[in-house]
């Protein structure tokens, strides 16, 4: 699924241009990245949440080379699914509580 | 920012829809990605990341609280990879 599929899933519903709502969409993701850029965490509730974490520099290796490097300080994103979506993907059948 | 807040701020940046269609439609697009999750579909938004099911084995796990052993069922997580765009906007170490 693209976000092309993601704007036919949409459009319908409002009763709108395809044009605008991918505009609207982009809108979303971009302002999802403006936030999380600010330092700022995002929740959608029912889905889950994208977070910044702040990584320590650290000793590192390149498992090609074997070579030892320092891997810098650095920020990174993380998401976390929501029960709701945890059990949504899990809810075809075949597994057991 | 809650979700909430995200369609304040995306309502306040369009001019061609309402709070009301803005609402809807993000409701509607995190429908459709766990809709497609669940499906076991891959979900790829260019510049902000990827989507996806992992599986995860069955194991052998503990009660922490009685510390009785138990087999833990395998099962599938929701797994979300930041696109290269989002990774290098997030890490400002550096870039201030």
């Amino acid at each position: 699924m693209t976000k092309a599929d993601l704007v036919e899933a949409t459009y319908e519903k409002v009763g709108s241009s395809k044009k605008d709502v991918a505009e609207v969409i982009d809108t979303v993701f971009e302002s999802i990245k403006e936030a999380l850029e600010e330092g700022d965490r995002v929740k959608i509730s029912g889905f889950g949440n994208f977070s910044i974490r702040h990584k320590r520099q650290r000793r590192g290796r390149n498992p090609q080379t074997g070579e030892e490097i320092m891997i810098g300080e650095r920020k990174v994103m993380t998401f976390k699914a929501s029960q709701i979506l945890k059990d949504i993907v899990n809810k075809d059948g075949e597994q057991t509580e | 920012m809650t979700r909430s807040q995200l369609i304040e701020a995306v309502a306040s940046k369009s001019s061609n829809f309402s709070k009301k269609d803005v609402e809807v439609i993000v409701t509607t697009l995190f429908e459709s990605i766990a809709e497609s999750l669940a499906k076991g579909d891959k979900i790829e938004i260019r510049g902000f990341g990827s989507f996806k099911v992992k599986s995860r084995d069955g194991r052998k796990g503990r009660n922490p609280k009685s510390g009785e052993g138990i087999f833990v069922d395998p099962k599938k997580v929701p797994f979300f990879k930041a696109g290269k765009e989002l990774k290098e906007r997030v890490d400002t170490i550096g870039k201030e």
